[in-house]
């Protein structure tokens, strides 16, 4: 029998509100709203709550948990998921991946936990006087987070989807090496995408959310923040619509909270977007600016035996050698990885349609992927994108992808496309529709150095949205301080990724978790006088 | 199917104007303004369903059925499941893919645009096939995008059942009770 901690936290009397259920307005007050349940609101609310202050975490998704996890894509993109893992760029260029649950993106992430590197924060410190985030000053932030979440080393060994990345790396004498997971007790069965079914994932739902419920916090899930409510210059609470089952069409309930203080960490579209809507004070027009995405491509290859890139941990090698062999702000670098293969994100990321699409997926088992993460926004030629509002006040990522960006995307998909044939494969094809299978590696540079790069052939996909209230010591350029503050309202913080000022050439959660833990610690000791509570 | 640069710009310039047509007669998408849905479905209006069924088969040929009731069956699954994937969509997202299905509905856009001469109901595959093969290779996102959410919506509502699994060698999730830990 799983243990499930929501379904024993309900019943030891959790305080809960739910959107979908209420009959009527609801008026709530608290000394800190936290708008957003992922990794920077999760942390903020054990930490804050741990702090004695009254802490309300409000999540625009549903509450969920290992009882309703069955690792079905269908069902879990359209519960757990930013509009049903459909979420695209303005141009429907790029697929975007969050969460929206509670537990935001960790609990569908793959797991993978990296410190932010050390370049992004020399870069940082060098671009945008971020004196203190220098990676000594991080380190304890860091080491308690991994402490807190059980992020080690992975001891099993790789399943063969990664393996082959491994195996290609060594036989280029290319980097590689094994990711780090905020697991205990793994299964390794392959779908952490759709919410762990055994609780081993260590995510906000499981760890820090309970945590702060069991101290009295409340939890308000199925609300969506309109705005925030300002006066005489400062914020005096938030106004929340609460929402349908399926989290699409607006109720008629509202659910206003008046606070202390707001934290933001809505994501890097939820929060700029929450500041547009509410006509935050941006004097330097800078909200919703330099949002970055890893965009990423994909090449294909068949394996002469099975891999069922279905089953076993998910992502746990990865390749460093194209970040960490050229300058951070030279032409675009980039991380590989094995991202896990499902039938219906599989099916329809690959190229095409009807008999030759058909074919490749009936090669399903024996299919490899290799995933390239382009480390966008240290060029000036990679400003990333802008989050921009539709008429009805809902977000849309708007991300042009510059000639530097492409640029960095062809190479990648040689990269892959090298690794894979010394991996073994009998043919690969860059995910792109005018992608076809190569079965050696001359032939497939050869195409690939020919492909078009435009929006919308070749395919490209992100799952780590960063950026948008980006921090920074000067006002004219940034929304928050290094700290998370909000530069010019006194009592609002934003705790999310949308702070980095750049994006990471890691995959976030761990940079957000250490962040908002350092952050909120220095807001807890603000607003109680005390010192903060340990994390771990 | 391939166009010269003048064909092109002429199906740019004529998709956005069988674009404006469509809005005029329909006025804006907003909730309330489209097609209500047609019975038994959340979001596809009758027009909607019906052009989603001639476009589906020629998406999933080879992972469909080949005939008889078992593939008209299989073929009704896919389009409820588009139906329901598109339902769970943000209303402003749900507003395009009206507008969208209004462009294909468009008697001189599925024409001209489209190249499909017989109405959608009864589109032969190999006229349905050439406009997703020239809208997937068009100069003009706006119709690249089309192509897209197209074949997208279709193979994610397809492969996301349990029935495409077989074919593909996929067995599903594991049972959790019999599920090895390690």
């Amino acid at each position: 029998m799983i243990r499930d901690p929501i379904a024993d936290g309900i019943a030891a009397g959790w305080k809960l509100t739910d959107g979908a259920r209420l009959v009527a307005d609801v008026a709530l007050e608290a000394d800190v709203a936290i708008v957003g349940s992922g990794a920077g609101g999760g942390v903020a609310a054990e930490i804050l709550a741990k702090a004695g202050l009254s802490v309300i975490l409000v999540e625009e998704g549903p509450l969920k948990s290992s009882r309703d996890f069955k690792m079905r894509e269908a069902e879990a993109y359209a519960q757990l998921y930013q509009e049903s893992a459909a979420r695209k760029t303005s141009d429907k260029a790029i697929t975007i991946l969050q969460g929206r649950c509670v537990g935001g993106s960790t609990t569908v992430n793959w797991t993978s936990s990296f410190r932010t590197p050390p370049a992004t924060l020399a870069y940082w410190e060098k671009n945008f006087g971020l004196k203190d985030c220098s990676v000594a000053a991080l380190a304890p932030w860091f080491e308690a987070m991994e402490r807190r979440l059980s992020i080690a080393p992975w001891t099993v060994p790789p399943n063969e989807n990664n393996d082959l990345l491994r195996r290609g790396a060594d036989k280029l004498g290319l980097h590689s090496a094994a990711i780090r997971r905020n697991v205990k007790g793994c299964w390794d069965l392959g779908y952490c995408g759709m919410g762990c079914p055994t609780n081993a994932k260590q995510s906000m739902l499981v760890t820090t959310i309970p945590a702060a419920l069991a101290l009295g916090a409340r939890l308000v899930s199925g609300a969506r923040v309109d705005k925030l409510l300002f006066s005489g210059g400062r914020v005096s609470g938030i106004e929340c619509q609460a929402l349908d089952e399926r989290g699409v069409w607006p109720r008629a309930a509202k659910i206003r909270i008046r606070a202390k203080h707001v934290v933001l960490a809505a994501g890097a579209i939820g929060s700029p977007a929450i500041l547009l809507r509410s006509q935050a004070p941006d004097p330097h027009r800078r909200i919703g600016m330099r949002t970055f995405l890893h965009p990423a491509v994909l090449t294909s290859a068949l394996m002469p035996q099975r891999v069922e890139a279905h089953a076993g941990a998910p992502q746990s090698i990865f390749s460093d050698h194209f970040l960490g062999t050229a300058p951070i702000d030279g032409p675009i670098g980039y991380k590989l990885e094995a991202p896990p293969l499902h039938p219906l994100l599989f099916g329809s990321s690959l190229q095409g349609y009807g008999e030759p699409h058909a074919a490749l997926m009936r090669r399903f088992a024996s299919t490899h992927v290799l995933l390239a993460l382009l480390r966008d926004g240290f060029h000036g030629e990679s400003q990333g994108g802008k989050v921009v509002l539709r008429s009805d006040g809902s977000a849309e990522l708007d991300y042009p992808i510059s000639d530097f960006v492409w640029d960095g995307a062809r190479r990648a998909l040689a990269s892959m496309a090298e690794i894979q044939f010394a991996a073994g494969a009998k043919s690969v094809a860059p995910v792109h529709e005018l992608g076809v299978m190569h079965s050696n590696w001359p032939d497939a540079r050869a195409a690939i150095e020919k492909l078009p790069m435009k929006p919308l052939l070749a395919r490209v996909a992100s799952a780590h949205v960063m950026g948008g209230c980006a921090m920074g010591a000067d006002p004219t350029h940034a929304v928050v301080n290094a700290y998370g503050a909000h530069h010019q309202i006194e009592n609002l913080s934003v705790f999310d990724g949308s702070v980095f000022p750049t994006s990471l050439g890691a995959n976030p959660q761990l940079s957000i978790y250490g962040f908002s833990a350092r952050n909120s610690s220095r807001l807890a000791e603000q607003l109680t006088g005390r010192p903060a509570p340990l994390i771990a | 199917m391939l166009f010269s640069r003048r064909q092109f710009l002429t199906a740019g310039l004529a998709a956005g104007a069988a674009l404006a047509a469509v809005r005029l007669v329909h006025g804006p998408f907003g909730e309330g303004n489209a097609a209500a849905p047609a019975a038994g479905f959340a979001f596809l209006g009758n027009d909607e369903h019906v052009i989603l069924g001639a476009i589906a088969p020629v998406v999933l040929a080879g992972a469909l059925p080949a005939a008889g009731a078992e593939r008209t069956a299989a073929l009704d699954r896919a389009v409820r499941a588009v139906d329901a994937a598109i339902a769970g969509f943000l209303p402003a997202v749900q507003e395009e893919v009206h507008e969208l299905f209004a462009l294909l509905a468009f008697a001189p856009a599925r024409r001209f645009l489209a190249g499909v001469s017989r109405p959608w109901a009864e589109a032969d595959p190999v006229s349905v096939a050439a406009f997703l093969e020239g809208w997937r290779n068009s100069r003009f996102a706006l119709l690249r995008s089309a192509y897209s959410a197209l074949r997208q919506l279709i193979l994610a509502a397809w492969y996301g059942q349990t029935e495409a699994w077989g074919a593909i060698g996929y067995g599903g999730p594991p049972a959790l009770d019999t599920a090895k830990r390690s």
